[in-house]
């Protein structure tokens, strides 16, 4: 080598080099900003402008007009009630049940596990319809089977209530608790209970003073989580919400938006309302789990938890899983069958004579519907794609890095998850409907979804990129440099590589809550561009609800049969690695 | 020519433990196709002396050259890719998604302008044969043995050709048999390949066996530098003593050409950098002390008590307790001694010298400093 250094110093000194180390990490990082941080601003922007319009002034009206008014109160009292509500009903259901699968000696409780996953899969508005057509004054099945057994004259259940839409929405999060619990349980180390029970303290104080508290972390947890997921539901308010006029903060942003003329002002200071309440729960969550993640990072092995003998009592706990399960598998989708294959919605058994495949014929040649599942799978893959590379990059920098503001960019990428998916949807329609927005004329295309559902799912790409990209050592990226690869090179061939079981997982769930994906959506879509979940739930406002259960009968085998394909793959890779 | 200069190099930073490590003034050369060590405790610094070589780290201050090339300082750094250096990490650092030729080609890939096809399989051939690992290119990198996989990194490292191996402790993951072997083949190969290698370990035999030259370091700074022969029969105080062998130290006044100790005077063949008054230090290996059961009438004989004369098959492994201090001496096997017997011991006078007293001293028997690691 005979370069000279002396001339080559000063030049490189003055600018750093504009290689691939600097240019696809800073990309990354200005995408974030603009994915998270503007429509943010554009809300909070629009909230104190006439009309939601910053070229026609700025006014702090919106606010004043939406917070005088005393019926924003009463859907306060609604909607925290209502995520109270669900969320306890949901609590009660998921720690009895994780505690009945990972403490006891229950038979047959280990298929439970693999059975509680199947309800995560099914979206909210079908799962809500089920409901409708159990529970219904009129039409439920289960209030006219009560009322032939019991000679009743009048329904015992009426679903259009608040109690009824915290029953539908308690049972949908339910799931989510159970597997929350179920690690906590998993995490907790017997050791702590033997002691005590060595130290002569009986099984019920020891419950009291030993299990308890350590359980406590991730019981909050649990709770901030589902309150703020009760919150920020758009299903079961509009669904059953609005029949039954409990009015909560989501279901009126959406009628504001959808009156003649939208109130973008009102609905933008409304939102910015749920916003603040919704980040307040997610910021006492993050403290939360922060101390917990601490304590567990110094007991946090997977231990055999002990297991308590319920002698003859375990067969009850046997029926309340059966029942359980009854409740949020069997029913709900017991009925979509049944009304999939019925002219005409009664619920009688004498149905069972005029089966008929009409509603799936009527489903499957249906243009929206047909135009609904290729722009769900279209905006599956790709926003489970970019959201996927996106956060292994920004990963990257924020767990590989020392560089200073990694701590912004991992900020900025988990403040989707305090955003409800109809505030995104409020965020953009300010954002992209704007005139300074005029040279991106995205909305009513695929390409503003890809951009919302990017932006949403952020967070989940971000948790499985990053924690699997600690795992990685780092000297096996050291090895790259000194063997002369680029920060190119070496993140293709050596990092992504190394991320493929995390890569192929996240990409996964976000494909599946992506087609799932209805209140971000809501706003957004526009015939064309109509996805799935949203033709579901506009053929059930027309009235075609057995064509809607022909239709959901179909989206939840498929996804479940996604997701069984994609594990038997990935189980294959795993093995060969 | 591959020499590489190291001069003023400085580096501060926090560890992920929150301690701050640094490097304070290193300077050394390693010169064309040497074994170059840095040997030194946890924390002396010597990882981040080796990391910065690599580019690994960013220095603060001081130049690394390398041949004519200017590698780092003066405002200018070039970063590891474009260095022409050849790397061993402790952790091995074997790509687990990769097979054996992969591992060993990527180098190549990286390489502008990218050779052929041809060309990249017979160079990988090539360093596959120099570890004696041919015949397994196909096998995927996690199903080698733990010593395959040391050998493939040192293939990786080889395979460009570069100007300089690096090597950090590559050997503390092996077995101890497993050690051994894979120093010599290691010392063959540098030998052989006759590249400009500079070693990184805490290991003071391999670092004796391996090197040329030693650079002994201790909280941030080369203390020592020497050939192996001359650090261990010269230490220049306690610290460097204690770390390249075994011996027992002995602490008192210099009086004229001796030090008062032992309940008398050790005279010393030479004193450096001691005045008369001053604390001095004595280092005895026990090879080198003599232990008999009647007085000889040598110069520096000490009477003392035998209390512990192991059988170790090659020698007698030997404890006196001469006034309040344990001298540790071998003897002959075939010495017919006993426990708690009278016996005398020979502090040879050219083994004899007396240095300044750095207050170091050593950690019980332990011959090896891995327990801080």
């Amino acid at each position: 080598m005979t370069g000279s250094p002396a001339v080559a110093a000063p030049r490189t000194r003055r600018l750093p080099r504009l290689d691939s180390a600097i240019l696809v990490p800073l990309g990354a990082a200005l995408l974030l900003l603009y994915l998270v941080a503007f429509p943010l601003a554009m809300l909070i922007l629009g909230s104190v402008s006439v009309q939601g319009e910053p070229t026609k002034g700025l006014t702090l009206g919106n606010y004043a007009e939406t917070y005088s008014d005393p019926t924003t109160y009463r859907l306060l009292a609604n909607s925290v009630l209502y995520a109270f509500g669900s969320s306890l009903l949901a609590l009660t259901l998921g720690t009895g049940l994780a505690w009945i699968v990972e403490r006891t000696n229950t038979p047959a409780r280990r298929a439970f596990f693999a059975l509680s996953l199947v309800p995560l899969i099914v979206p909210g508005v079908v799962s809500t319809i089920a409901w409708i057509f159990l529970l219904s004054g009129q039409i439920g099945v289960v209030n006219r089977v009560l009322m032939t057994l019991f000679g009743l004259d009048t329904a015992p259940f009426d679903v259009f209530s608040l109690g009824g839409m915290m029953w539908a929405e308690g049972l949908h999060l339910s799931p989510l608790v159970f597997l929350f619990m179920s690690a906590a349980f998993k995490s907790m180390d017997p050791s702590l209970e033997e002691s005590a029970l060595t130290s002569g303290s009986g099984t019920w104080r020891t419950l009291r003073r030993v299990t308890l508290p350590i359980l406590l972390p991730g019981f909050a947890s649990a709770t901030l989580i589902m309150f703020v997921r009760g919150l920020e539901s758009f299903e079961v308010p509009r669904l059953i919400g609005v029949p039954a006029r409990v009015p909560v903060f989501t279901s009126t942003i959406y009628d504001q938006l959808h009156e003649y003329p939208a109130d973008y002002g009102g609905a933008g200071a409304l939102a910015v309302g749920l916003l603040a309440i919704s980040a307040i729960g997610v910021w006492l969550y993050q403290r939360l789990t922060r101390r917990a993640e601490r304590y567990a990072t110094v007991t946090g092995k997977a231990f055999r938890p002990r297991v308590l003998d319920l002698g003859r009592w375990r067969y009850a706990a046997l029926a309340i899983l059966l029942v359980y399960f009854l409740l949020i598998i069997g029913l709900p989708f017991g009925i979509l069958l049944f009304a999939s294959f019925i002219p005409f919605y009664i619920p009688s058994l004498d149905m069972l004579s005029k089966l008929t495949l009409d509603n799936y014929r009527f489903a499957l040649e249906h243009p929206s519907v047909r135009d609904g599942v290729r722009n769900s799978l279209l905006l599956g893959t790709t926003a489970a794609t970019v959201t996927m590379a996106l956060t292994a990059v920004i990963a990257w920098i924020t767990t590989k890095t020392k560089i200073r503001g990694r701590g912004t960019l991992d900020f900025l990428a988990f403040v989707p998850i305090a955003i409800p998916g109809l505030i995104l949807g409020v965020s953009f329609i300010l954002q992209y409907l704007s005139p300074a927005f005029r040279f991106l004329p995205i909305y009513g295309t695929l390409w503003i979804l890809v951009i919302a559902y990017t932006t949403k799912y952020l967070p989940y790409g971000m948790r499985t990129n990053s924690s699997a990209m600690l795992q990685i050592h780092r000297e096996l990226e050291e090895a790259s440099a000194v063997s002369g690869a680029s920060w190119w090179m070496m993140f293709r061939r050596i990092t992504l590589p190394l991320l493929r079981p995390a890569l192929v997982a996240g990409w996964l769930y976000i494909f599946i809550v992506s087609v799932r994906e209805l209140s971000a959506s809501v706003l957004l879509v526009t015939s064309e561009s109509t996805v799935l979940a949203i033709v579901i739930f506009d053929l059930f406002e027309s009235g075609k609800s057995n064509a809607v259960a022909a239709l959901s009968v179909m989206l939840i085998i498929t996804l479940i049969l996604v997701v069984l394909a994609v594990q038997r793959i990935t189980g294959r890779f795993g093995i060969k690695e | 020519m591959d020499v590489l200069r190291v001069e003023g190099l400085r580096k501060t930073f926090t560890t992920d433990q929150g301690g701050v490590r640094a490097v304070e003034d290193v300077t050394f050369t390693v010169e064309e196709g040497r074994f170059y060590t840095l040997l030194g405790p946890s924390g002396c610094g010597k990882t981040t002396t080796l990391r910065s070589i690599a580019g690994l780290e960013r220095p603060e201050g001081g130049t690394i050259r390398l041949g004519e090339t200017l590698l780092s300082g003066n405002g200018h750094f070039t970063p590891p890719q474009a260095r022409d250096v050849g790397m061993v990490f402790q952790s091995y650092a074997i790509w687990p998604h990769m097979s054996v030729f992969q591992n060993v080609a990527f180098p190549l890939d990286a390489a502008k302008p990218r050779p052929s096809r041809a060309e990249t399989e017979r160079a990988v051939t090539e360093a596959l044969a120099l570890v004696g690992l041919e015949g397994l290119e196909d096998r995927p990198a996690p199903q080698l043995s733990g010593g395959q996989q040391q050998r493939l990194a040192l293939a990786r490292a080889l395979v460009r050709k570069p100007k300089l191996l690096l090597l950090d402790e590559p050997l503390s993951n092996l077995d101890a048999k497993l050690r051994e072997r894979m120093r010599i083949e290691l010392r063959e190969l540098q030998r052989r390949l006759h590249i400009t290698t500079v070693y990184v370990t805490h290991d003071q035999i391999e670092a004796l066996f391996l090197s040329h030259r030693i650079a002994v370091m201790r909280d941030g700074r080369i203390v020592q530098e020497a050939s192996p022969r001359e650090i261990y029969a010269s230490p220049h105080s306690g610290f460097v003593a204690d770390f390249v062998g075994i011996g027992t130290f002995v602490a008192g006044e210099l009086q004229g050409d001796g030090v008062r100790a032992l309940g008398g005077i050790v005279r010393c063949a030479r004193v450096e950098e001691v005045r008369p008054g001053e604390p001095a230090l004595l280092v005895l290996r026990p090879e080198n002390i003599t232990v008999r059961d009647q007085r000889a009438d040598v110069p520096n004989e000490f009477p003392g008590t035998l209390r512990v004369a192991a059988f170790l098959g090659d020698h007698l492994d030997c404890l006196v307790e001469v006034g309040d201090t344990l001298i540790r001496a071998r003897a002959h096997p075939g010495t017919e001694l006993r426990r708690e017997q009278q016996v005398f011991v020979e502090l040879p006078l050219r083994y004899c010298v007396a240095l300044p007293d750095d207050g170091w001293r050593p950690r019980a028997l332990s011959r090896s400093f891995e327990e801080d690691e």
